[in-house]
């Protein structure tokens, strides 16, 4: 009976959103960096499960295997290549805790009444019509990237005209194709650079500071 | 009501996407670690996305941003990969130089 009455779209939604929540506040919280990268991927997983919900299916999938497949792998082999036991655990003096908790809790509060205050945020748009299973926003996504908005066919002629060049993503794709090149490079020169940055490091030892400092 | 029967809306999306934001906001501020600092990067950029999918979303909304949310998602999600990487890059080669990853010994350039 209770199976029956419960609405398991509610019931989904709290469930992969208190575990984004609580993951993401334990991350704050923990002090060991291995922990924090773990609970990072476990709430990034439960985000793209959120995604799912939302009828983007497209976004969470790229979300599971960019964002944990990838960047937290990368993050990951970061926190290994720097593993030394002094970096593993860096406590957060508890002063900062005060003021960040009090700054935290305030902005949080702000969100919160700015999320819960709009009316039109607080209605469904058709609550009885909750179909996620038929979500395809695959193709149409590619098409965009493509320039072509094969959801936006039904706007006026004259509309679609004047915003010709703004309908589609061809051109911010482009742009982020070349981003990521740029950023490749960069980031293939700015970590393979450690014969050259070693001389500063040297010359400053060498004018006799102490290393501690 | 119990919270099973309640209605989901754009609104509790939109918690969601503040209570990522805000751990993000506190990891950057209070971690000493420079990666903790980029893992609460991601928790922000993971808040602004929940919002980007929720306003996108025909399920919670009669007047949707329809693919756009998803779009721009997709973008910040590219971006995230991108700025990762580099930021992981000057991290690794600040360990390299100064044998440290603490943030608060980084004042190479205090003038």
């Amino acid at each position: 009976m209770i199976l029956a009455a419960a609405d398991w779209y509610s019931f989904f939604f709290i469930l992969f959103g208190g575990i984004a929540c609580v993951f993401a506040v334990a991350v704050l919280l923990t002090s060991n960096i291995v922990r924090m990268a773990f609970y990072l991927t476990v709430s990034l997983g439960a985000t793209a499960g959120i995604f799912f919900l939302a009828g983007a299916e497209f976004v969470g999938a790229m979300q599971l295997m960019i964002y944990v497949g990838g960047t937290l792998v990368l993050l990951i082999f970061g926190v290994m290549l720097t593993a030394q036991a002094q970096f593993i655990t860096m406590r957060t003096r508890s002063g900062e805790w005060v003021l960040s908790v009090i700054v935290g809790s305030s902005l949080l509060f702000l969100l919160l009444v700015a999320a819960f205050g709009v009316d039109s945020w607080r209605t469904r748009g058709q609550s009885d019509s909750l179909t996620v299973a038929d979500a395809q926003t695959a193709t149409a996504i590619g098409a965009a990237l493509s320039g072509v908005r094969v959801d936006r066919l039904s706007v006026p002629a004259s509309e679609t005209q004047r915003l010709r060049g703004m309908s589609g993503y061809l051109l911010p794709f482009v742009v982020v194709s070349v981003h990521l090149l740029v950023v490749l490079v960069g980031a293939a020169y700015l970590a393979r650079t450690r014969a050259m940055w070693r001389e500063p490091g040297e010359q400053r030892r060498s004018r006799g500071e102490s290393p501690a400092s | 009501m119990s919270p099973l029967l309640a209605e989901i809306t754009v609104s509790h999306y939109l918690a969601v996407g503040a209570v990522l934001f805000v751990t993000g906001v506190l990891c950057m501020a209070t971690k000493r670690n420079a990666l903790g600092v980029l893992m609460g990067i991601e928790l922000v950029l993971n808040g602004a996305n929940v919002n980007f999918v929720a306003f996108g979303s025909k399920y919670l909304r009669a007047d949707p941003l329809g693919l756009d949310g998803n779009l721009m998602a997709l973008f910040v999600i590219v971006f995230a990969a991108a700025e990762a990487a580099v930021a992981l890059a000057i991290a690794l080669n600040f360990y390299n130089n100064h044998t440290t990853i603490d943030v608060d010994k980084a004042e190479d350039l205090k003038g």
